[in-house]
Formats: C-alpha cells, sequence, structure tokens
C-alpha cells in the first residue's frame, strides 16, 4: 500500500505507531559523533547502516561455524552450509520466489546485471536486435547493456523522463517493437527517488514475450517486493543498501530462464564433474556461484531478512514519505534551491542544487555539521545530462531517520550559504 | 581536524566569486582538458607560450569552489613565468596539497598558494585543487586529450 494513497489520519494514526527512536537503538553507529556534533546519517541510497542482528550475525559466523561449505564432511561445514541455504531459503520467501533455486548469490546488483547480460543477454541478442532501458539507470544497468550491443550490433534503446524525472509511459510502448529483445529498468531511481511502474512496464513487454529485468536495489530497503506478482523475469538487489553486508548481492530468475543459460564465471562450486576433455555444470543455483562464495555475507543477508521480517514496511513507507514531505517542504523555502527529480510517486530521496554552490562544497560543508550527504553524479551521468548539471546533492532516507534530523539537514544547508556568501 | 574556514579561506571564496582569467585566450598556442569524474569538475586550460614563458594564460569550465579558486589562482600566479617555473610551482603546490609542507615557514614562502594548504585535511578534496594544475602540465606538454585526477 502506497502512503500517497491513504487518507491523512491513517497517516498520522501510522506515524503514532512507529516508534523510530526503537528502530534507532538497532543501529550502534547512529550513535557515532562526527567532530562533536550527533551524526545525521542521510547517504542511504549510497549505502545503509547495519542493525545490531546483522554485525552479530558476522562475528557468530566466524566464531562458531567458519568453514567452506558445500563439499565438507565435517561438523563446522555442515553448519555453515546450512546457515549457508537457510538464508537463500529466507530470501525466497521474503521475495516470493518459487524455488530457492532460483535465489543466486552474487557479489552486488552490478554483478547481478552483468550476469545477466553476459549470459542470458550473449546467448539471445542477435544483430540488429534492440534493449531497452530508462533514461534514470545506474551505470551498472546501462554499460552491461551497452558492451553488449557493442558486441552483437544491436541496439540500445532508452525510455526518456520528463523533467518532473518520470518515466514517458507512451515513449516506452512506442519503442517496443519485433525488434526488442530485452527490457532493464529500475524500480526506484537512486539519484531522482522516482518509483517506477514497472509491474506495467513489465506487462508491456510481456504482450510481446519480452523478458524484463528489474533492478530493484533502491527499492527493497523502502517497500515489499513479490517478484511474481510483479511478474519480472529478473530481479537483482543488493544487500548493503538494505541494511546487510557490502559485497553480496541475489540475482532471481525463473528457473526457465536461469535453467537455459549457460555458466557465467567457472570453477568450484558450479562444478559436477570434470575431465580435462568435458565438464559437466551444477544445476542452478550452484551454476553461477562459481568459487567459494562470500559465506558471511549470504548469513549476514538472512540475518538482515529476518530483521526486515518483524518490521512493517507499511508504517515505514509512512513514515519515509513523512520525512521527504517535511524534508521537500523545509528546503524549498531556501532561496536559490532547485529540487531535481520532482516525480508525483517518489521514495524519500532528495536531490538538489543551490545557485552558484557547487555540490561538492555543500557536502564538505555539511558533513562540518555532522550530516551525512552525497555530492556528485551518483553513477548516473545521463541523469545529470539530462537536467543539465553537473552533479547534484543529495540526501537519502532511511526507516531510522527523524524529522530532527531533517532539521539538522536543513540548518547545514543555511550554514553552507553563509560559509559560501 | 582544521576548521571549516581553514578550508574556505576568504582568498578561495574570493576566487571563486569572481575567477581570474577565466576566458579562453587570444592567442593561445597550448591548451589541455581537465576532468574529475568523482564529481564532475570539469575545465579547460589555454596557454600561450612565447619563447618558453608563458605570456598568457586562462582557464574555462565548472567545478566546486575549491577547482575554480584553484585555477583562477593558478593563472594569476603563472603569468609572465618560465616553462620551468610552472612545473617548479606545480610541484610545489602538490607538497601543499599533500602534506609535504608542514612547517608555517615553509609555508610561508608558497605566497598565495598557501591557502590550500587547508585542503589536506580532506583527501576527498585534494583533486579538486589539484586538477587546473595537472590540466595546465599536460597542456605545457601538448598532450591535449582528457586529463583526469583518477
Amino acid at each position: 500500500m502506497k502512503p500517497d494513497i491513504l487518507t491523512a489520519e491513517a497517516v498520522t494514526r501510522q506515524l503514532k505507531e512507529f516508534d523510530v527512536y526503537k528502530i534507532r537503538e538497532d543501529f550502534p553507529i547512529l550513535k557515532t559523533k562526527v567532530r562533536g556534533k550527533d551524526l545525521v546519517y542521510l547517504d542511504n541510497a549510497a549505502t545503509s547502516q547495519k542493525p545490531q542482528v546483522v554485525i552479530d550475525s558476522l562475528v557468530n559466523y566466524y566464531t562458531t561455524m567458519n568453514s567452506n561449505i558445500h563439499r565438507g564432511v565435517h561438523f563446522l561445514s555442515e553448519r555453515a552450509t546450512l546457515a549457508y541455504e537457510d538464508a537463500r531459503l529466507k530470501i525466497k520467501e521474503y521475495i516470493n520466489a518459487i524455488s530457492a533455486c532460483e535465489v543466486v548469490f552474487t557479489r552486488g546488483a552490478t554483478e547481478a546485471i552483468n550476469l545477466v547480460a553476459a549470459s542470458y543477454g550473449r546467448q539471445i541478442i542477435q544483430e540488429g536486435d534492440e534493449i531497452i532501458i530508462s533514461a534514470m539507470e545506474h551505470h551498472a544497468n546501462i554499460v552491461p547493456w551497452q558492451m553488449l550491443c557493442l558486441e552483437k550490433n544491436a541496439k540500445l534503446k532508452v525510455i526518456p523522463i520528463n523533467d518532473e524525472g518520470e518515466l514517458l509511459f507512451d515513449e516506452y510502448i512506442n519503442l517496443l517493437s519485433e525488434k526488442t529483445k530485452f527490457v532493464s529498468v529500475v524500480q526506484v531511481s537512486n539519484s531522482l527517488g522516482t518509483i517506477n511502474p514497472v509491474r506495467q512496464i513489465i506487462e508491456a513487454a510481456h504482450q510481446r514475450n519480452i523478458p524484463v529485468l528489474v533492478d530493484g536495489s533502491q527499492a527493497v530497503p523502502h517497500q515489499r517486493v513479490d517478484v511474481q506478482k510483479l511478474d519480472a523475469d529478473f530481479f537483482v538487489m543488493s544487500g548493503h543498501k538494505v541494511f546487510g553486508p557490502t559485497g553480496i548481492g541475489v540475482l532471481y530468475g525463473k528457473a526457465e530462464l536461469l535453467n537455459a543459460m549457460p555458466p557465467y564465471q567457472t570453477g568450484g562450486d558450479m562444478i559436477r564433474y570434470v575431465t580435462f576433455e568435458k565438464t559437466l555444470f551444477n544445476d542452478i543455483p550452484n551454476k553461477f556461484e562459481a568459487g567459494t562464495p562470500n559465506i558471511e555475507g549470504v548469513i549476514g543477508f538472512g540475518a538482515v531478512i529476518d530483521y526486515l521480517n518483524k518490521l512493517d514496511f507499511s508504517l515505514i513507507e509512512a513514515h519515509e514519505h513523512d520525512l521527504l514531505e517535511y524534508a521537500t517542504a523545509k528546503i524549498l523555502d531556501i532561496d536559490g534551491v532547485r529540487v531535481v527529480g520532482t516525480a508525483k510517486n517518489k521514495a524519500a530521496v532528495l536531490s538538489f542544487v543551490l545557485a552558484n554552490i557547487h555540490p561538492h562544497d555543500i557536502g564538505t560543508i555539511m558533513d562540518s555539521e555532522g550530516v551525512a550527504i552525497r555530492t556528485g553524479h551518483h553513477c548516473t551521468q545521463p541523469v545529470m545530462q539530462r537536467f543539465c548539471i553537473p552533479a547534484t546533492a543529495r540526501a537519502s532516507f532511511a526507516l531510522y531517520n527523524t524529522r530532527e534530523e531533517v532539521d539538522k539537514f536543513i540548518g547545514a544547508i543555511h550554514k553552507v550559504i553563509k560559509v559560501m556568501g | 581536524m582544521s576548521e571549516l574556514s581553514d578550508l574556505y579561506q576568504e582568498v578561495i571564496l574570493d576566487h571563486n566569486r569572481s575567477p581570474r582569467n577565466y576566458r579562453k585566450c587570444d592567442e593561445c598556442n597550448h591548451h589541455s582538458e581537465g576532468f574529475n569524474p568523482l564529481c564532475g569538475d570539469h575545465i579547460w586550460v589555454y596557454i600561450n607560450l612565447d619563447n618558453d614563458v608563458i605570456k598568457d594564460i586562462s582557464f574555462q569550465g565548472s567545478g566546486c569552489a575549491i577547482s575554480k579558486s584553484s585555477a583562477s589562482l593558478m593563472t594569476s600566479i603563472l603569468k609572465g613565468k618560465s616553462k620551468t617555473e610552472a612545473e617548479e610551482l606545480f610541484g610545489k603546490f602538490h607538497d601543499v596539497v599533500t602534506s609535504r609542507i608542514g612547517s608555517e615557514q615553509d609555508l610561508s614562502t608558497l605566497g598565495k598558494l598557501a591557502v590550500f594548504a587547508g585542503v589536506r585535511d580532506y583527501p576527498a578534496r585534494v583533486k579538486c585543487a589539484s586538477l587546473a594544475w595537472h590540466t595546465m602540465l599536460n597542456a605545457l606538454k601538448d598532450q591535449s586529450e582528457l586529463t583526469s585526477t583518477e
């Protein structure tokens, strides 16, 4: 349920039920002092902070079960294998995949997209074919397809966006043709905050039997995702964006697609039988998990899922929506501020520029107030080109941020303006 | 950790507000383009070199206060200097922003360049400060292809 379709009373009621201060207790790093000031962490779209239970799960892994998985017959190896596969099962349940074999562990969302482009893409894309992405993709969902198009002499088509940073859906429909062989779109934009209508995008593509990959990295920390309801053919996400460790991500793929795909990397866990003449590959998901995997990362990801399962995402959505509305109203009161990305359906991301002050200076001066934001192009250079700006300053909120932190953020902007005169 | 005012000194803010030599120089015979992909600072440096003397030097582009004021101050300082002097000053500037010059006494020999000493406490900003200088060096070497601080 989206907060913007809730009544005002319902939002108020939900905000009352959501105890952000209790949530903050779960994240020890939030108590950090930055140059004597309270840390205000508003760089959640770059990476999120980790709850104690996730940190503990990593310590617990190395303290009680560290060992290589899958092939060991000893106690520790069995224990680690069990924990590793248990995490896969938790993720399967969380995203509502049909089977755990559809959950492939990768280094992150970037590697997951590269895997699909290199394995599935290389298998199906031929000369003259077209791949559709959107104008608000992260570099990780542009470059793998660009490389593939270069290799196959295929074409990359881009769904344009309007001045608010919303996808032009009609333009997307016009781009779909017999030549279209794949669609890859972001669910929530990291630089603009736009929430895309991925379900409708998938529906339109499926009418032409075109498979769709959804980059859900920025969606998962803010809303529940159901891959079956979306009917996504591939769905990728990153552990560290959703309160988990870095270096771990998930590729969800429909089993029939994953089964038909050639391996991405070879060696280790993805092997069934090797002679010097030929090799038999393992079944999915192991077929795509070459080498010793990031075992601690997977177990940490499992701990994240346990944590997420205890949360009520309708409350979180309402809370984050409130922070966004509150921050947007306050920032627009400041002279010379331009908000970049003003989609109607928007996640709690506030990208902005200040007249005559470069985002990099904004970032440094805000840091002196303990406020951590990101400045730059956010790995979406084409978005910056679309809005004719070199970079933005971006505050991105998570479930543990508060209105008081928004006030400190706004105060820090005033300091920026004062310093830069 | 130093105070913010050590980074954003008045000289820096002044050169940011009204950059000197912000134009394409008329008789430029050396030029180069610099880009800092991390933050999008983008700069062009133009030099008119006459018998190994910098007769005129200017810049254009967009960037943060640190990169813009650094370019502005650099062009002010280098005008009239020889190629060798420019290379030596590059070395000194580099030392200023990367802490190789420590004492107040050393800094005092650097003139206006000393205002960039505050950058050393902000490692992420060293690239902003040095972009113009790297680009200038490449222009002198006649390397017109993109200079990157990465």
